[in-house]
């Protein structure tokens, strides 16, 4: 008689693992047409605009890259007053947490001219960069911006790839150089102080960020970040990869090398200024360092997606960040660059201290020593990427 | 409804059930099957599919051009060539954290089992209560207890068990245990279930028959046990190995394991093919060394 309960087998799970394995090899092979680039253009990609309609916005930002009200965190004071102002209901999401990641968030929708429900969303140089080349983004109308017009800053227009500053308005910008932490270390003036001093083995981090940590380690080599070539930047990573091999680097970080700094855990680390300076004013030994060979300038776009369905909403929302009332409001926040002309003179009415901070409104030698990384196309990148986490060990 | 059926109405005449009814009585099992078997085949199987094309697509294409399928089946070996250090670290680091949470997780499990008494549901529960907070919280606290300046470096330090420049966290170390600490319950449980079965009759009989209790436990608790003992080391060896967290977050760039380079590949790199065809290469060495195990546990039933 059979049982009724029969046993998983070790005979048996070979054979159903085989059995599987040989469907899987054939339907895989069937099922192989490949896929379809993800290239869009703007005629095969038409969004309807509802704005007129619909008084609504979906906006997709980084944590703790907006103003909120002390005693109520859950409140937003410039934002509350655009809502206010515009009547425009703005949904806010903080669901921008890396751009890799959040670029596999999207990527199916983008690719297949899907809405991804979103109207506006946060993205650094290159990601808005590869969007951009891919076709995902619309065109934005200059005329409802003009404050943009205005006030945008010099350094941050007709940038190479968005020539005409059509499709990616700068949301905040920010530097990425040194930081110590003056408990556990002396001053660290160099990147080359940074990867070799022995007192500091395995107590230095770096970013995980390609263009950041290498622009540094190229600048540091005589280099220039925003034009070099392929053996240049394979001198660089083979510097990193020694600090690496010889476990002076300890770690490659997104945000969180902030809590390790402050800490001590870490002694000293390649970082973003905005980070390092909110850690200062908790703790004065904690600082941001501009190294002589130069620092790396960035910066974080507001792009609308393709089948956004607010673009004039959004236009509307970029137009009221860029006065410069309410960027200063923002700035004295975030601490990071504020891309606003004119956001300085409002910043001495809130906090002087501030507005005289070049690493907030940086001053003429500080734009001199920053660079801006190179634009790569889609070959390079893959290429670079893939020495670059290589060293920093995937 | 259809249990009514067979219940004798008295009636006479109410012998068997009519036809129709007696086919969707042998359809039941089916249905109830439907949920489960619709599940698997969307989430699981033709994801598993499409992964399998993935890796056999064209390494040169691009995201912007897309990939052609040209069963280019020299993925395998390329990605085996240039990643197989991470591969093998996987399994190195997994297996020990094995051997760890065995030596710790087996007495536990008999413990509870055995001879907790009325504190059995308490401590059960105590195994169990570190699930209900996330695992990357579980793994973010590691940090903290770890940190160079904290109290347990401070003490280690203090009794010259760690040089004055030695640390826990970002080492191999620290990896391993965190591997060990985030997987003991899957160990566990599965042993405790078995273990529970165990009639402490039979230990008296071993005894009786002047069995020494280390004979007694090779003899009777430890065959006795094997079910629970081997689905609770598979429970703990396949998530482990494809673990990319603790490697992330308590170790350094030379600690990284091959669920680290895989995330890169997909989420970074945007080598598609790659990135699938070291999903499937962990896939192999997985069921391959799962196969050895059981070959020498010697178990012929596995679940």
């Amino acid at each position: 008689m059979r049982s009724p309960l029969r046993p998983l087998t070790r005979r048996g799970l070979l054979t159903g693992t085989l059995g599987s394995a040989a469907l899987l090899a054939t339907a895989g092979t069937l099922a192989g047409c490949g896929t379809k680039g993800a290239q869009q253009t703007e005629a095969g990609c038409k969004s309807d605009d509802l704005s007129a309609t619909e008084k609504k916005l979906a906006f997709s930002n980084w944590p703790q890259y907006m103003d909120v009200d002390e005693k109520d965190e859950s409140k937003r004071p410039s934002l509350d007053a655009f809502i206010a102002k515009s009547g425009i209901q703005v949904t806010y999401t903080e669901d921008v947490n890396d751009n890799n990641e959040f670029f596999g968030k999207v990527q199916n929708q983008l690719a297949g001219c899907q809405a991804t429900g979103r109207d506006i969303m946060v993205l650094t140089d290159w990601m808005a960069a590869r969007m951009i080349r891919l076709g995902w983004i619309q065109k934005l109308d200059k005329s409802k911006m003009p404050n943009v017009e205005a006030n945008l800053l010099p350094s941050l227009r007709n940038r190479s790839f968005d020539p005409d500053s059509q499709l990616a308005i700068p949301w905040q910008s920010g530097l990425a150089g040194l930081a110590y932490n003056g408990k556990v270390t002396k001053e660290i003036r160099t990147v080359d102080e940074l990867l070799t001093k022995p007192e500091l083995k395995g107590k230095v981090t770096a970013l995980s960020e390609m263009r950041d940590t290498m622009g540094l380690l190229l600048q540091s080599n005589g280099h220039d970040p925003a034009n070099f070539t392929a053996a240049q930047f394979d001198d660089a990573l083979a510097k990193l990869k020694k600090a690496v091999d010889s476990k002076q680097i300890r770690k490659f970080t997104g945000n969180d090398y902030a809590p390790d700094l402050a800490k001590g855990d870490i002694a000293a680390c390649i970082g973003w200024s905005g980070d390092v300076i909110q850690l200062g004013f908790e703790d004065e030994k904690i600082k941001f360092v501009v190294p002589e060979s130069g620092v790396m300038l960035w910066s974080d776009n507001m792009l609308v997606p393709n089948k956004a369905s607010h673009k004039a909403n959004a236009e509307e929302l970029m137009n009221y960040y860029y006065d410069p009332v309410v960027a200063a409001k923002l700035a004295a926040y975030v601490n990071y660059i504020c891309p606003v002309k004119g956001a300085q003179a409002e910043m001495e009415k809130i906090d002087p201290d501030l507005a005289s901070n070049p690493l907030i409104f940086p001053d003429e030698p500080m734009l001199s020593k920053s660079k801006v990384f190179m634009a790569l196309d889609e070959k390079q990148e893959k290429e670079y990427e893939t020495k670059f986490q290589q060293v920093i060990g995937a | 409804m259809t249990a009514l059926a067979h219940v004798p109405t008295g009636s006479g005449q109410s012998a068997s059930p009519p036809a129709p009814r007696r086919g969707r009585h042998r359809l039941l099992p089916y249905l109830l099957l439907l949920p489960g078997a619709a599940w698997l085949l969307i989430f699981f199987a033709v994801p598993l599919v499409q992964l399998a094309a993935a890796s056999l697509y064209d390494p040169s294409g691009s995201v912007t051009t897309g990939y052609a399928m040209t069963g280019a089946v020299g993925n395998y070996p390329a990605a085996l060539q240039e990643y197989w250090p991470q591969l093998v670290r996987s399994f190195v680091y997994t297996g020990i954290a094995l051997v760890l949470a065995l030596l710790m997780g087996y007495p536990l499990a008999y413990g509870i089992a055995q001879k907790a008494g009325r504190w059995k549901n308490l401590l059960l529960v105590s195994v169990v209560a570190p699930m209900f907070t996330s695992f990357l919280v579980r793994t973010l606290a590691w940090k903290t207890i770890l940190s160079d300046n904290g109290w347990l470096v401070g003490l280690l330090r203090d009794v010259h068990l760690l040089g004055p420049d030695g640390r826990l966290l970002a080492t191999a170390g620290a990896v391993v245990l965190g591997l060990t600490y985030n997987f003991l319950p899957f160990l566990v449980l599965p042993l405790y279930a078995s273990l529970e079965r165990l009639d402490p009759r039979m230990l008296e009989a071993a005894s009786d028959l002047y069995a020494s209790p280390l004979r007694a436990f090779q003899k009777v608790t430890l065959p006795l046990s094997m079910p629970g003992l081997v689905a609770g080391t598979l429970l703990f060896f396949i998530p482990a190995s494809g673990d990319y967290i603790n490697a992330e977050l308590l170790g350094t760039p030379r600690d990284n394991m091959i669920g680290n380079v895989i995330d890169s590949a997909f989420l970074v790199k945007l080598n598609y093919p790659q990135g699938a065809a070291l999903s499937f290469l962990l896939m192999a060495a997985i069921l391959a060394v799962v196969f050895v195990y059981l070959r020498k546990a010697g178990t012929e039933e596995v679940l």
